[in-house]
């Protein structure tokens, strides 16, 4: 049975009954790795040998009745920015050579605990600061099915090694969409959970009040077993799908449909007649200041990922990718006054975003206005409008990064040249378990005719 | 500092610190702070602005 075809919550049921063994799931992981990465550029690190032994030991825990859960014996891959114990975090950087961590981050205790195997470390957009993952001390991460086009980023490798079978789940972050970005171009699934619900800590930071962590993955009941496995809860069983009747979705419309890929947009309204047609109650709602939402956001993260990188950048400068070095200087430059002013614009934005849900069970956009771009080039042509790379593709997904709302990407369809298409959803604050439930109940109307 | 004098001294800045490539993106910032100082939810010394305000009871 290929990999590709199967969810967390079929591989665990399958384990748990002895039918497959982790060992040979992992072999097939490894085997995807070494068959795919040279050309993919998805991996900065293999962990051949200790996922074999993490296999071989989960394989020995299950036959003697000491199964710990869904993500036991499941090869799992994660993002270059997260401190695994005894290895190196790169963060993609020439910067951080020779840093070994320690002691796992939280979030990766708490998968080590589930008894997950961890097949290694994925490429990304240098420290998470960009959305292409092309520059990165290890090189450019390539698309799946596209060589010539980013997997988008800055969590790139990871949704390459879930689209391609290398891995079932990859952990990532999110900051101004860096895991959504890549979910939505690679055709998976990515959640980016609510601020602070899952632990940063033992994380590289780009901006510590808007970094995420979460996973990527194949379904959002694959997505519900890993949110609760980061937060060291006992995951529950993903829940039945609810009626479609009656769900209420607001549309964000202004500022969040003026932009987009034409293919993009005859997707989502697809996925919109296909709701209404199941039942669903679909409303445009309104961001008051979202014109406001990107200079809010530039000089938030900005400021933040200078203060982290203050001193490196005067004692290593040279070992940055010069485009990321230069996008740091820049929020050097920023003054405290427009910080403030930020921050104060955040707030508004925030509350705007809580009074478009009031009434509705979740906000629905699309994740990426446009499929994934070519690699190498500084803008884009979007309808009849040339857009830089880097602000298109975080348009629609910055604002939750702002707000802290939980919001998850979902695979809403393809290009006439076969690239994917991502829908996103957006909860309320404290509601992530309830937006999860609802994206498994959704997901087979956004891209019908995949199996889940 | 107005947006015009902070960004010619952060281009004489980052010139003398040898980045003038850092020109075109501080010239992107400018704009974007620009964009920033004149949101209508900003605050006013004077009592002028009163649309933060409004904005605040949503």
């Amino acid at each position: 049975m290929p990999t590709e075809t199967q969810t967390i919550a079929g591989l665990a049921r399958a384990l748990r009954a002895r039918e497959i063994t982790s060992a040979a799931v992992t072999e097939e992981s490894l085997a995807q790795i070494a068959g795919k990465n040279s050309s993919l550029n998805a991996f900065i690190a293999v962990f051949g040998e200790e996922a074999r032994a993490q296999a071989q030991q989960a394989d020995k825990e299950i036959a003697a009745g000491r199964y710990r859960g869904p993500l036991h014996g499941v090869p799992i891959s994660i993002k270059d920015l997260l401190d695994v114990r005894g290895t190196t975090t790169t963060a993609g950087s020439r910067v951080r050579t020779g840093h070994v961590a320690e002691s796992d981050a939280p979030a990766i205790a708490n998968l080590r605990e589930a008894g997950a195997v961890f097949v290694g470390k994925c490429n990304l957009h240098e420290f998470a600061f960009g959305t292409t993952n092309e520059d990165s001390a290890f090189g450019p991460a390539r698309h799946p099915l596209d060589a010539s086009r980013s997997p988008g980023g800055s969590s790139g490798g990871s949704a390459i090694s879930v689209a391609t079978g290398m891995a079932f789940a990859s952990i990532g972050t999110d900051t101004g969409g860096s895991i959504r970005i890549p979910a939505a171009a690679c055709g998976v699934v990515g959640l980016k959970p609510g601020y602070d619900e899952v632990s940063t800590a033992g994380v590289v930071p780009l901006s510590r009040t808007m970094d995420h962590v979460g996973p990527l993955c194949r379904t959002a009941g694959d997505a519900a077993l890993l949110y609760d496995v980061l937060r060291g809860i006992a995951p529950q069983e993903p829940p039945p799908r609810r009626e479609v009747r009656g769900v209420r979705l607001g549309i964000p419309r202004d500022y969040f449909m003026a932009i987009l890929d034409p293919q993009v947009a005859s997707s989502f309204e697809g996925a919109c007649d296909r709701l209404r047609s199941a039942g669903a109650a679909i409303e445009d709602v309104r961001i008051p200041h979202a014109n406001d939402i990107a200079p809010v956001y530039l000089h938030i993260v900005l400021a933040e990922a200078a203060a982290y990188h203050a001193t490196a950048l005067e004692s290593r400068a040279d070992d940055y990718t010069p485009n990321v070095r230069l996008r740091l200087e820049m929020g050097r430059y920023i003054l405290a006054e427009d910080y403030a002013r930020a921050l104060r614009g955040r707030d508004i934005l925030k509350r705007e975003v809580s009074a478009a849900l009031e009434g509705c069970d979740a906000l629905f956009l699309p994740a990426l206005p446009i499929p994934a771009p070519k690699l190498g080039v500084a803008t884009v042509k979007v309808g009849a409008t040339e857009e830089p790379v880097r602000n298109i593709t975080l348009r629609l997904t910055q604002l939750f990064n702002l707000s802290g709302h939980p919001a998850i990407a979902l695979p809403c369809g393809h290009t006439l040249e076969g690239l994917p298409i991502g829908g996103q959803l957006v909860g309320a604050t404290g509601k992530t378990r309830d937006l999860l439930e609802l994206a498994h109940s959704l997901e087979p109307y956004l891209a019908p005719g995949i199996s889940r | 500092m107005t947006i015009k004098s902070w960004l010619d001294n952060a281009v004489q800045d980052a010139e003398r610190r040898g980045l003038p490539n850092l020109k075109p993106l501080l010239e992107t910032l400018a704009r974007a702070t620009s964009a920033l100082r004149t949101a209508d939810w900003n605050d006013d010394a004077t009592g002028e602005s009163e649309s933060g305000k409004r904005t605040d009871a949503h």
